[in-house]
């Protein structure tokens, strides 16, 4: 349990992280360390240089700007949970950032190390993804802004380019719209071995939008449309669950993963159950 | 890179390597070695120490991330010669077997119970998630957070 030779630097800025980016090939970003430092620990990551982006105010705090709740990549789990905004317009989010891992580790990972890593195990990436969240990156050159749906692309690999840092992790607000995330964690590493988010527009009982991902399972967070298309339209009786449940649970059985915990055919099964669990959270 | 870590209110400069893990700093450069290493995976706690005031697996970050920082160990928490009340609860409710997890336990249950005065036992068993005891089965564990809540 010891990582292998490297260097490391810890800017002022992200101005200065970018140059350092820019000019050192096998650099590698550090923020709370929590993914990065286990990884060098067994020696599957070796990175030359590490630049430490883990204090920069810029990079930290949440806000709300119009219409869009905007969280820095560097804010730690523990107080995206804790904040008022993040629990009043995406409930999802706060409960994802606060039943992943365990204390020690939200007070230190951050939500942006998460969604840059991009563990198909992870929680807030599916949370992001069923919000319609947008990444904002930045490069020496400029932002641009990334939709969730075109960030998540495999296992471990997003769109963040060499030379990008994740800015903020940005989410549409809607006036009563209701979320939840909902997951069956391994019991040793708390990762999810399931977990489903979904997003309601519920208004007389009557659902006239819903969006839903579902990550853990699968090898990265990934909408289910066809969930989707039973929910939105219904009035969220048991026959729509039920009609969600085994549309999700067909999506994810061609791509399920499978390891000593939990085959494939049981993440399939669980799928629609946790599904409908978030579903009646959402409602609770 | 040199270093400077205020370690249970002493302040050490040392020079490290960048690679090093905190809790080599604190076991190995610092002698402290309370905190103790119990898995490769950062997933048992046994390594659990304060870092600015909040719970961290010390096998998860560098040495160099705690620069500047201020790291409390088990060995900082009795405040002259008096125990800690978590200390003295799982001495008094057999909080502990062998006593491999206990540190980590400590650091743990010291830093929930500061944020949570008065916690319920799921509370406490949620709380401590991070923390793995292979010989207690938690039960005296719990008894020894609920006890030392009353008692602070
Ligand atoms: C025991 C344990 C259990 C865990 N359980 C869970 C769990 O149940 N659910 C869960 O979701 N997670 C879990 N995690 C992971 C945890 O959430 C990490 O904190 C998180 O995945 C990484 O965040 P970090 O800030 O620590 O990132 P780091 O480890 O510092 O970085 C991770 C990767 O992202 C890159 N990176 C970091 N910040 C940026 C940025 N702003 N822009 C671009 N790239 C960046 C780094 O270069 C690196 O490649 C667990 C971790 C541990 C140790
Ligand atoms: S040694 Fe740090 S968590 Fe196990
Ligand atoms: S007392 Fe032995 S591991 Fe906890």
């Amino acid at each position: 349990m010891r990582p292998a030779q490297t260097t490391y630097q810890r800017p002022t800025s992200v101005a200065e992280a970018l140059q350092i980016l820019a000019a050192h090939e096998g650099a590698k970003l550090l923020a709370g360390g929590h993914s990065l430092i286990p990884a060098m620990n067994q020696r599957l990551a070796t990175p030359e240089l590490l630049v430490d982006i883990g204090r920069l105010d810029e990079l930290k705090g949440i806000s709300v700007s119009g219409n869009t709740l905007v969280i820095g990549a560097a804010t730690p789990h523990a107080q995206v949970t804790a904040s008022p905004n993040v629990r009043a317009h995406a409930r999802a989010l706060a409960q994802a950032c606060g039943m992943l891992a365990d204390p020690q580790v939200r007070n230190w990972g951050t939500i942006g190390g998460n969604i840059a890593h991009a563990d198909p195990a992870s929680d807030p990436p599916t949370v992001v993804l069923a919000a319609g969240g947008k990444l904002r990156l930045q490069s020496a050159t400029g932002q641009r802004v990334v939709d969730a749906n075109d960030f998540f692309l495999d296992l471990f690999t997003t769109a963040l380019q060499p030379g990008e840092i994740l800015r903020s992790i940005e989410l549409p607000i809607v006036v009563d719209r209701r979320s939840a995330y909902v997951k069956m964690p391994h019991p040793a590493s708390r990762y999810a071995v399931v977990g489903v988010a979904v997003f309601l527009d519920v208004a007389n009982g009557y659902c006239s939008h819903a969006s839903v991902a579902i990550g853990g399972a699968v090898p990265k967070a990934t909408r289910s449309p066809g969930a989707e298309r039973a929910l939105q339209g219904s009035h969220l009786d048991d026959a729509a669950l039920a009609a969600a449940a085994a549309a999700i649970s067909a999506e994810v059985s061609g791509m399920a993963m499978s390891d000593l915990y939990a085959s494939a055919e049981y993440r399939t099964a669980m799928a629609g159950v946790i599904l409908q669990q978030a579903v009646r959270a959402a409602l609770a | 890179m040199k270093v400077t870590v205020t370690v249970n209110g002493t302040r050490y400069e040392r020079e490290v390597e960048s690679r090093m893990l905190l809790v080599h700093f604190l076991r190995e450069e610092l002698g402290l070695t309370g905190t103790n290493i119990g898995c490769d995976t950062s997933q048992c706690g046994a390594c659990t120490v304060h870092m600015d005031g909040k719970s961290v697996k010390s096998c998860a970050v560098l040495a160099v991330q705690a620069d500047g920082r201020e790291v409390t160990t088990i060995e900082g928490l009795a405040q002259d010669g008096t125990l800690h009340p978590l200390q003295a609860a799982f001495w008094e409710k057999h909080g502990l077997q062998c006593g491999y997890c206990t540190p980590g336990m400590i650091m743990a249950g010291s830093a929930f119970l500061r944020d949570h005065p008065h916690p319920t036992d799921e509370e406490i068993r949620h709380g401590l998630e991070g923390n793995i005891c292979r010989c207690t089965g938690y039960q005296n564990i719990v008894a020894a957070m609920k006890s030392a809540a009353e008692n602070m």
